[in-house]
């Protein structure tokens, strides 16, 4: 028994180790169809667990709490769940609106906001009971509610959001969440259709799809007021059609440069942060939808609406030309760098799979299936202002 | 000579073709029930219950004429973000996707 006792101790041991799990390196994926996230681990390349039965995932995004330990997932249905992935199970889940677009988690980690289509506005719960804690309407003229896009958090305890219908932005301080404070800039330009704030969390902009251009909103500067910029980008060309909105995601930033879809042309837009103009556009293969910047700047990477949406193009900021094309399968329809940018992992919804690159060799190192990706979430996302 | 004899042939079937307004083959159906749900989805919802653009539901469309819905998917709605389809679907396949959405 004597002898015994060590190995008993070694084998227990074993086993409580073996149900440790640390979460910085998780990832959710949604499967539009099944309306399922799979929980994944980005430095095994392994799928962890399915969470099934989270309603119509059609549309989704998901925020992390800073823990890392929960992923809340926004269904387009107006589903929001909570899932805890440390026990690959549902914690909470609610239905509070009945069309939804997207959400954000605030400073603090302690509120969870939604802006939703139908009814129009954004409601805010307690990320620990999923409770409501205020419910702020868009309205904007008699009986009028618009639909909201673009919501992200912002310092201090802020969501900044823009108003589809009604071409505004809105800021909301919920400091105390019992009385939100809010703050509207009217006439910012024509249906806003999404928004970003940068990684400093000073600059929101919301691009335009009804007329040319962008907002800006300086948050250090709120009594400037929005200013818009690019109001002539395109304005002679030939508007193309777009056969799925842009998402401005993040902050593609590399150097002195900001990258964004144009609307309705074939190209990408290089904006100059300090003066807000326009330094020059890339021609690329098709509208645009996601443009994000590896982690580290020097790549941005690009893919594209029906019927261009089989490719995923890579341009190097170093000289802002396009150094790579690649097909990575019928209907890429997102992308999501590891933290510090080494690969990609690319959601191929018609082929059923999960891609992941090598960002340096730009060589495929594996596949992984899943059901009609839609969106890739990695965990590091929970320390990111605006994610 | 020849080609004459062969446009002879090939008109009668395009005639044939457009008066039927034939069903789409059943690959084809398969493709246009895909873009259904994943592109038009993409604005109108998976469930077709809407998002960016309104619901495609058959209560939602009840009123509508055909020829009015048809036009809409080909020639797209300017000032709206619904874009022309023309490219991609013509006017017999608009009107048996039209014939889903009406009879799910």
């Amino acid at each position: 028994m004597n002898k015994l006792l060590p190995l008993l101790t070694l084998l227990f041991s074993f086993s409580v180790m073996a149900e440790l799990r640390a979460t910085g390196d998780l990832g959710i994926v949604i499967e539009r169809e099944d309306g399922n996230a799979l929980i994944i681990n980005t430095t095994e390349h392994k799928r962890l667990a399915k969470i099934e039965k989270l309603g119509d995932l059609s549309h989704a995004s998901v925020v992390f709490s800073r823990d890392q330990r929960y992923a809340y997932v926004f269904g387009r249905d107006g589903g929001l769940t909570k899932i805890d992935m440390l026990k690959d199970s549902i914690d909470k889940h609610i239905i509070q609106a009945g069309n939804s677009i997207g959400g954000a988690i605030s400073q603090d980690g302690k509120l969870i906001a939604i802006s939703n289509y139908a009814p129009g506005g954004v409601k805010v719960f307690s990320s620990d009971t999923l409770e409501l804690v205020a419910d702020i309407p868009s309205e904007y003229g008699e009986g009028l509610r618009s639909k909201v896009v673009g919501l992200v958090d912002a310092p201090g305890q802020r969501f900044v959001f823009s108003l589809f219908d009604a071409g505004e932005i809105w800021m909301v301080d919920l400091k105390n969440p019992k009385a939100p404070v809010i703050k509207k800039f009217p006439n910012i330009g024509k249906q806003p259709y999404d928004a970003l704030i940068s990684p400093d969390g000073r600059y929101y902009i919301a691009g335009l799809f009804g007329e040319s251009g962008m907002a800006l909103l300086d948050l250090w500067n709120l009594d400037a007021g929005v200013k818009r910029i690019l109001p002539d980008y395109g304005k002679d060309d030939e508007k193309l059609p777009v056969y799925k909105m842009p998402h401005l995601e993040g902050w593609a930033v590399a150097g002195d440069y900001l990258f964004a879809p144009a609307i309705g042309q074939h190209k990408v837009l290089v904006i100059d942060q300090n003066t807000w103009e326009l330094h020059d556009t890339i021609a690329v293969a098709g509208q645009p939808v996601f443009v994000m910047a590896r982690p580290d700047g020097r790549q941005v990477w690009v893919n594209f609406a029906f019927p261009d949406n089989n490719q995923v193009q890579i341009i190097d900021v170093k000289d802002l030309s396009l150094s790579k094309t690649l097909s990575p399968g019928k209907a890429v329809l997102h992308m999501e760098f590891t933290p510090r940018g080494e690969q990609v992992w690319v959601a191929v919804r018609d082929d059923n799979q999960l891609v992941v690159y090598d960002t340096e060799t730009l060589q495929e190192i594996t596949r992984l299936p899943a059901n009609k990706p839609n969106g890739i979430f990695f965990s590091s996302r929970a320390h990111k202002i605006g994610l | 000579m020849k080609k004459s004899l062969l446009l002879m042939l090939v008109i009668p079937a395009v005639f044939a073709n457009t008066s039927m307004a034939s069903k789409p083959s059943q690959n084809r159906q398969i493709t246009l029930r895909n873009m259904l749900k994943h592109d038009c989805g993409a604005c109108h919802g998976l469930t077709l219950k809407g998002g960016l653009g309104p619901a495609l539901l058959p209560e939602a469309l009840t009123g509508k004429p055909d020829d009015f819905l048809i036009s809409t998917i080909i020639n797209g709605r300017p000032g709206t973000a619904m874009p022309p389809w023309q490219p991609f679907i013509s006017h017999d396949e608009a009107a048996w996707l039209l014939g889903i959405l009406r009879k799910p």
